[in-house]
Formats: C-alpha cells, structure tokens, sequence
C-alpha cells in the first residue's frame, strides 16, 4: 500500500516546530527516522495531513558531554550511537543497546528520540534508558520540563507529551566506579522485536540499584526489590510473580528467564574504566 | 548415456558445475522484473477489497464522477469467473468471482477496481468506494467445518467440503497382527509462499495483431493463457502471455488470478496499458495461502518396530474456492496417496476432507502436501519407537524400502525408480555423528537447554505425467514436453522451452545438457522461455518436472539438430556423416573438421555447398519428451539434525544440519546444491517461525512481514549437504526431479528432535511452527500435568 497524501515540511528552529504542532490539533506529526511512522502511513493506519522533519535541529543533533551525565539530542540515529560517533557515559553500554536494534538499515535512519516517542514496550531504548535511570527533556509551547525515563513513558504506544510538546534530548546519568549493568533481551529472529528483554544496574557508588522488565505490552516494569535480586535473596520467577499476578505461568517463566540473565551479565560485567 | 566417463570429468556438459549464466545480470540488478516494465500511459490498478471474511455483498458504490476509473462486477460483461473442477467423484464445484458478486467469501477479496496514474491514487481512489455487507458468521476452523451447523460457504452446497477421499488397503488385516498402537493429533499451521518478488501483471492491448499480451510474474505462461482465454471468451491467438525475469514463484506463480483477468479486461476495455503490482500485504494476506493440514495419525507396528498398517485422517483447509489450474483437492488427494513415504507396510487405510473456510483458496507450496505428510509421518515414527525404545534410526530401518526391491510399488501403487533409501540414513546417521552426540546429550541431560537429535527421510515424485495426473481429473494433464533447438547462422544455439525459469538456473542447466548433444560451447546457447508467442506449448513449471522434462526435450530437439548439423558437415568434410563427431563447436571425421558456425553459414547463406541429401527441415527441430516410464522420478533425501531447546524462553537453536541428497544423476552439482539449501531453507520457515492465523471472524492476523516471520540469513545453519547419485532409469540421463526436496524434510526433523530433547519430560511438541510460545506452552502444559500426577 502507498501512504494517504500528505504534506511534508523541514522544521526551521524549535519554537516554530512546536507552535505548529500546538495550532495543527494532532493532524501534524513531527517526524525523525521514520522508522515507525512511515510503515504505518503506508498501511494507511496513521494518516497525519503533514509532517515536520525535525531531524536537522541543532538541540535534537546536540551531544552535552558534563562529568555527570551526557545529553544526546533526541535526533541522534541509533547507528551513531553503536559507531561511537557521540559520547556513551556508560563505556559501551549504549554501543551495545544500540548494535542490537533491529537491523543496520533501521539503525542508519532510526533515533534514539522516535524509538522513545513511539514507546513500544518491546523497544530497546524503552528499557535501557528506563533502566539506566535516564531523563528525558520536553520543550514545549510553556517551555521545558524534565522527566524521568519511567513517567515519560505512560503505556504501550503513550508518553506524557502533551499536545505541542517534542522530546528534544535525552540525559544518560554517568555511572559511578564500580558500577554493572546487564541488559539481556530475547528476540529469536535478528531484527525482531524483543520477547522478553531486561536490565539490571548496580551502581552503588551513586545510590542506583535498579531492575527492569521490558517487552510486557505495558510501559517497563522496575521491581522495587532490586536489592534483594542482586543479592540473591529473591528469585527472579517470585519477584515477577508478586509483581505481575495475572500473568499465565509460561509468560511469567520467561521474563524471569530474561531478568536471571541481565543478573547474569551484570554480575559478571567488568567495572568500566572512569 | 552419452556423457563422458568418470575418469574425464566433464566440463561443460552434464554433471559439471558450471557458474549459472543468469547470475550476470541478477547480481548486478540487471534483470528485468514485471515492476521494471514501463509502458506509455499505463496506469495503475488498485482492488477495493472485503473487510469481511464472510458477508452478503448489498451493494457497492461508485465514487461520482469516478468515469471509467472504476469498475464493479457489474461491469465486467463478458467475464467468466475461475473455475477448476476435479473430475475425482463427488467434487463440489466452485467459481470464484472475478470481482465480487451477491456475497463474499474471505477477507481481501475484491469487489471493485479503481485506476489512476499512480498506485497511490488509485488507492486513494478505491478509499472513496463504498460497499454494504450484510455480515455471516464465518468459518475459520478446518476441523469445525463439516459441523451442520456452521454456515455453507457455497449455499447449493451440502456440506462445506470440496472433496471426500478414502482409501483401504487390506488395512484391518495388518492391525491387528500389531502389538503396539501408536495415536497422535499432528497439525501444520497456514503459511504464505513469501518469494521476494510478489505477483504482478501489466496488460495491453496490440491493435496490430488483435492480441491481449499480459506480461505476468508466472511460471506457468501458457496454463495462464488458456485460463485468461477462457474466462475473458477470448480465441488462444488473442492472448499471449510473457514472463519476464521472476523473482521465485514456489507453485504461487502457477496459478491463475483474479488479479491478472481483471487486467486483461481493462486492458482491453480501455485501449490503455494497465498494471497490477501485488504488495506485501496484498500477498500475505489474500494471495499466498498454502499449506494447512490437521492429522489423526495412528500407527501399528509389531514388537521388533515393523510397521504393520498407518490409519490417518487428514484434513486440509482449503479455503474458499477451487483454484486454476490445480484445483482445491491436489494437497489432500496428495496426502492420501503419498503418506506411506519410503516405507514399507501391509496394510493402509487414509480419510481426507478438503474442507471450505472463510479464508483465500490454498495454494501449492514448494513440496505441496508432502511438507506436512512427511511431518505427519515421521513424527509417529518417533512415537512408535520411543513406545518400543528403539532408537529412531532403528525403526527406519526396520522399514525402509531396500535397493534390492527397486524397481518398487508401494501400497498405494507409487513405482519408486531407483535409489538407496538405507545407505541415505547411514550417510546421515555417520555425518551427524549419532554416536558421539548421544554421549553429549546424555552428560548435559540436566540443564535448563536440552539436545535432541532428529531424522527425516522421504521420497520426493517429480515430473510424473499423464497416466498419474488425468486420474485427478483436474484442468491440466502434463503429456509431452516439446522443445525446439535452432542453430543462428553464426553457429549459435537457441532454445526455445515452453516451461519457465525462476531460480531452476535452466538456462545454464538446459545449456549444458544441449552441449552434450550438440558439442556448442553453452556461452553459445540462448533460453528463450516464458513467453507463449515463442514456445511449445507446455504445463510450466512445477512438480520438480523441468529438468526431466524439458531436459529431455531439449535432448532430444539437440540430437535432432545434431543429426542435420552431422549431414551438412560430413558433405563438407566429404565423410560419411554417420561418422562425424559433434564437440567443442566443430564437426569432426578423421582428421580434419569444420567448425559449426561454418555448417550453420552454409545453411542460411552458402546453400549452393550443400548435399543434395540435406534434410528441408534445416537446422531447426522440435521434438517432443516423455520419460521412459511416466510414473515419475523419485529423488529421496534424509535430514538429521540435532538443536538445542532452551526449557526457559522455549527457544531452539539449530546445532547442526545434514541433507543426504540422491538427484540420480546431476546436471549440475552446484544447481542441485543451491535448489536442496534454499528448499531446506523454507522447510526450516515451516518448522520455526512462519505462520498466517486468522481470528474467529476470519481476519488475516499477519499482515506485515513484522508479524509474519520468514527466516533469515542468520537463522539458517550451515547445512552439509552429501550427495548420492542412482541414475534414474526412466529419464534421458538419470536425473530425477529435485526442486522442491529441500522444503520437505525441515519440520519432520526439527519436530523430532525437539521430542528427543523433552522426551525425558514426558513432552511432546505436535504442531508446527515451533515458536518459543508454542514450545514454552508445551513445556508448562507438561510442567502442570507432572505436578497434577
């Protein structure tokens, strides 16, 4: 199928993108990679009138590199994050993420900003960043505001952007000494969607423990027995139990099986260097 | 044979592995593709479509002002709907409707057709028809078909059932010599064929010749054009169709579309170019279907794993209509005569139902039925021997059919040919090293991955004729296969072959088999194929039947040719031309030769040198092939595989994979390589990942490739494949059909060692795809029925 018509403009600055989308009352889309938007205009299940590229916006193209965090602009493709072309706080962290999304096409045009936007609970920024305690900064008709990863990210296919609003950059806080982390999805086939994905941080230097269970059909999950997990007190299969109730035993079985091996690869991973 | 002895390989001819030729232009994105056709004020067509699977049609709406850019069935004057009829006793009849009249009978069937200059705007266009339904309840389970009180499809109907087949032979007899009964519930889910370049068609109208030419994405040209003949009441001499370059075909390809009559009709109702491109959606959803079958199996075997008799009843969902040329009885009617596979047994007994749902028609898929009753097969072999605690390769052994029986006729009168079916499983049981894995699975046996190990071994029919097929009665009965061979006054050789090539490399392997006969060089050869104005008529290309058959009658035109190329040049040569010597392009006797361009010149242009006994006929011939025997060639395979299955996330790794393969004699090593790994390929899709449901209102849940998985690059293993080589003895060099070997076997073998790895758990996996939900639901449902015990 071929899209339904539409109209297509290049974003000038910030203010101009989000007082349009502001007036146009949900009929303009801001576009980036156009990895998910564009298959979906083309089965005619989105229909936007007119799309604003914002992919060339000097703060969504911007990488902050502060001893504290690194911001990269939300316009910032997956693929120059698994290059090595911007800062990643975490030493490699991120490369990796960003190496195992979908296939290297997608990669070249998709961005760290759409995949958060669009919020499909299987995605591998919608865990990652959720579970490297990250912040998303919104700039908006009432100017800016900032929210964590976990509020920015509402459900399935949902963010708290209010009408008007753009994501214009994510902050990766920088790990402290010492800090693991492990992030183990399953996705049988390359370039799947994950079915079953999970990450574990321990980084106790900045009082960060976190565990998060992606790929639910719900926005992530973070357990707030993070502690006892990693200390091995709890079991993953009873954590999820508590958790998600409702669950049949072979969907349960298998989120565990995934947050035992982030466990696994955070408790084995090498401390990164600085 | 005529080929050269093993001790001088040959280079060019048969068995050499000569590069493909075609590979030239594909690999540099040169071919030419029905979507890379571009005509002069051809528009684009774009199909209003059933959003229900099951609806009384009340109307449908013209946008205004839509003109003559949008047509309903009511336009179609003159228009006869596809219809094909099994002459097999109580086949009931279908006809489905070009475009849709008075009701519809699966999401996605067309109601009207809308044309703009671009397939965008015609989409837009056919958003602006409106249609009203009155809706049915649809019927969307194969086995709840035949319940009376579901709905008729096809209301002068009885029952929901295209065909009602069974067989007995001396079946109660041998069960109950048994001491062991085996029963199982087996299942092989709804795929689509997936070739990477869809259906499409472009459709003009010669005012010169008074001729309709469709240019379509086909392997069966000529099946197509009597079939668009027939339903637009057109002469043959008003139709002609031409394949261009095919980007795979796999059996859809051979069937007559909807599609592709509605393009003739404009074509000719507008005087204009037309063009239908199939998307991805519209393949998967409405036109691809294949493959769905349900099993009760029930196996009896005697104590030492001799196999007594097999009871099946196996049911196939057709889907809706009956479909051009094949009808919608070819899967089950195959299953019921193809279940025994290479096994021997005394007594048999098979039930099949093609049954009707709200679904698309199903289609032949590469292995046709076989795929599933190898599956069915081999899976309650396992189960016999895991009853009886004999290794699966034991049991096979018990039963195959040895080569001291060849010539042989199984129960249901298949006449194997030739071949070693237990030296395959020796080959396979050796190179997958049984012995040594058993060891490793049996020290790994606690972990949350287990190993398992499973076989596959089957016979594969290919280019069977006559005698088999117009006992279906369906609308095309293969006879002879005509090729014409013709020497260009340069000393060129081309070939004109009414079958159609699409990744069967025939114009490298016909090349090869036209140098055995004729000594030219096969850079010198030319195929010319696919297109009706240019070629015998033919079947096409299907049922692993091109290199048997066109092969032979290329082999047979090439000798001709060779035989008047032979008397022209034994006049130059001043020899007897009986003893002339056809190679390396030049007539040879004695000592001295003459080139074969120079026989060719003398023809054409210098025919004052020629004999006075020279044949009028010149340098070109057509003769027509059968094989010695029309029953067909049996190539046979055995797979082994050995995976891993991770009890946790129910994935399966494959571990390692091995194709014992016998071709009889191979054209082309490199050819039959690529044919068994790219099948095996697709077999691997059916046993792991590809999979068409429908919900219970007849909606198509896999429209995207996102949600229809196809394997990929990284999914297939690097198979080993052994290759055995018995000589057919029915076919001109001892080839046997191969294509479609490779897709048969994956499911059997993945599905059985997947049961070794989780027999120490007491569970079973009986329904392909094997997807880690299937695989985790099989391993909870047996996690609660231990606790329950």
């Amino acid at each position: 199928m071929k899209p339904a018509p539409f109209d297509y403009a290049v974003a000038g600055d910030l203010s101009d993108v989000t007082s349009q989308l502001a007036q146009a009352a949900g009929d303009t889309k801001p576009v980036a990679g156009n990895q998910s938007l564009g298959p979906m205009m083309n089965l005619r299940l989105a229909r936007p009138g007119r799309l604003i590229d914002i992919t060339s916006l000097a703060p969504l193209r911007a990488v902050e590199d502060t001893p504290d965090f690194v911001r990269l602009g939300a316009a910032i493709t997956h693929a120059e994050i698994e290059d090595g072309e911007v800062a990643d706080p975490t030493s490699g962290w991120l490369r990796a993420a960003a190496a195992g999304i979908a296939y290297r096409a997608v990669r070249n045009r998709g961005t760290l900003g759409g995949s958060l936007c669009h919020a499909d609970p299987a995605a591998d920024w919608v865990i990652v960043m959720t579970g490297l305690c990250a912040t998303a900064l919104v700039a908006g008709p009432e100017g800016e505001r900032r929210l964590a990863l976990e509020d920015f990210i509402t459900g399935p296919f949902k963010t708290a952007l209010h009408a008007g609003e753009i994501l214009t950059a994510v902050e990766v806080p920088r790990p402290g000494a010492g800090a693991r982390w492990g992030y183990w999805k399953f996705a049988p086939q390359v370039g799947e969607f994950a079915k079953a994905s999970a990450t574990v941080l321990i980084d106790e230097a900045r009082g960060r423990l976190r565990c998060a269970i992606g790929a639910l059909g719900r926005r992530p999950l973070i357990l707030d027995s993070a502690q006892s997990l990693i200390d091995g007190s709890l079991a993953p299969a009873e954590a999820l139990r508590a958790a998600l109730p409702d669950r049949a035993s072979e969907s349960l079985a298998l989120h565990a099986a995934a947050l035992q091996r982030a466990l696994d690869l955070a408790l084995e991973t090498e401390t990164p260097p600085g | 044979m005529t080929h050269a002895p093993a001790d001088s390989p040959p280079k060019r001819g048969v068995g050499a592995r000569l590069a493909r030729r075609e590979d030239d232009r594909y690999l540099r994105g040169r071919g030419r593709f029905i979507a890379d056709i571009r005509l002069p004020g051809m528009l684009d067509m774009a199909f209003v479509r059933s959003p229900h699977a099951h609806a009384r049609l009340l109307s449908v709406t013209k946008p205004e002002g839509a003109g003559e850019q949008v047509f309903t069935a009511a336009d179609l004057t003159g228009v006869s709907g596809i219809r094909a009829d099994s002459g097999l006793p109580g086949f009931r009849s279908s006809v489905q409707p070009i475009l849709a009249v008075d009701k519809v009978r699966h999401v996605g069937e067309p109601l009207a057709v809308c044309l703009a200059e671009t397939r965008a705007a015609a989409e837009d266009l056919a958003e602006l028809v409106e249609a009203e339904f009155e809706e049915l309840p649809a019927v969307h389970d194969m086995l709840r078909a035949r319940d009376p009180q579901m709905p008729l499809l096809h209301e002068h109907w009885d029952e929901n059932v295209f065909l009602e087949t069974a067989v007995d032979t001396g079946f109660d007899q041998a069960a109950a010599k048994a001491a062991v009964t085996v029963k199982r519930s087996l299942r092989t889910a709804r795929q689509c064929m997936a070739p990477i370049e869809g259906r499409g068609v472009v459709a003009v109208w010669d005012r010169n010749l008074e001729q309709l030419t469709v240019h379509s994405a086909t392997q069966m040209p000529h099946i197509v054009r009597t079939g668009l003949a027939g339903c637009l009441g057109l002469d043959h001499g008003q139709v002609r169709v031409v394949a261009p370059d095919v980007g795979g075909g796999f059996g859809y390809k051979g069937i007559l579309l909807a599609e592709e009559v509605c393009a003739g009709w404009l074509a000719m109702k507008l005087d204009r170019p037309v063009r239908w491109i199939e998307d991805r959606r519209e393949h998967l959803t409405v036109g691809a279907n294949c493959r769905e079958h349900a099993y009760e199996i029930t196996a009896y075997a005697a104590a030492d794993g001799e196999l007594l008799a097999i009871d099946c009843e196996a049911i196939v969902d057709s889907g809706a209509y009956s479909s051009y040329p094949f009808s919608a009885c070819l899967e089950a009617a195959q299953v019921a005569s193809i279940l025994p596979g290479p096994y021997r047994m005394q007594g048999y007994r098979c039930r099949t139902w093609s049954v009707a749902t709200n679904k698309p028609p199903i289609l032949p898929f590469r292995g046709v039925a076989r795929t599933g009753v190898c599956f069915a097969l081999e899976l309650i072999l396992d189960a016999v021997a895991r009853e009886l605690k004999m290794a699966p390769e034991a049991i096979r052994r018990r039963n195959l059919v040895t080569p001291e029986e060849m010539p042989f006729s199984n129960i249901t009168k298949k006449d194997f040919d030739s071949g070693d079916y237990p030296e395959a499983l020796r080959r396979a049981v050796e190179a997958i090293d049984v012995a040594g894995f058993r060891e490793r699975q049996q020290r790994e046996q606690s972990g949350r991955k287990r190993l398992g190990l499973g076989l596959s071994i089957f016979c594969e029919q290919g280019a069977h004729g006559t005698s088999v097929y117009h006992g279906w009665g369906i609308p095309m009965v293969p006879g002879f296969e005509q090729a014409t061979a013709r020497l260009t006054p340069d000393g060129g050789l081309e070939l004109r072959v009414g079958v159609q090539s699409h990744g069967q490399s025939l114009e490298t392997t016909l090349a090869q088999i036209a140098y055995e006969e004729t000594g030219i060089d096969p850079a010198k050869v030319k195929l010319v194929h696919g297109d009706t104005a240019y070629t015998p008529y033919s079947t096409g290309t299907w049922g692993s039947r091109c290199i048997v058959m066109a092969g032979g009658a290329v082999a047979a035109a090439s000798a001709t040719l060779a035989g008047r190329i032979k008397t022209i040049a034994g006049h130059l040569l001043q020899a007897d031309p009986e003893s002339v010597v056809l190679a390396d392009g030049e007539a040879r006797a004695g000592g001295s030769a003459v080139s074969i361009e120079e026989v060719a010149r003398t023809w054409y242009l210098k025919p004052q040198l020629l004999p006075d006994d020279v044949d009028p006929r010149g340098l070109e011939a057509t003769e027509g092939y059968k094989t010695v025997k029309d029953t067909g060639t049996f190539s046979y395979a055995c797979h082994a595989v050995t995976v891993s299955v991770d009890l946790d996330l129910g994935h399966i790794e494959l571990l390692d994979y091995v194709i014992v393969e016998d071709a009889g004699t191979m054209i082309n090593p490199m050819v039959v390589d690529g044919q068994v790994l790219g099948g095996a390929a697709q077999g691997i899709g059916t046993a792991l990942y590809e999979e068409m449901p429908f919900d219970s209102a007849g909606q198509p849940l896999a429209s995207t490739l996102a949600d229809y998985h196809l394997p990929v690059a990284a999914d297939i293993p690097a198979i080993r494949i052994l290759h055995m080589e018995t000589p057919s003895p029915l076919s001109r060099f001892g080839q046997k059909g191969i294509g479609e070997s490779g897709a048969i076997g994956p499911p059997a073998a993945i599905a059985n060692a997947v049961n070794d790895a989780l027999a120490p758990l007491g569970i079973e996996v009986t329904e392909v795809p094997l997807t880690p939900e299937r695989v985790l639901r099989a391993i909870h449902a047996g996690d609660v029925k231990e606790a329950q015990a």
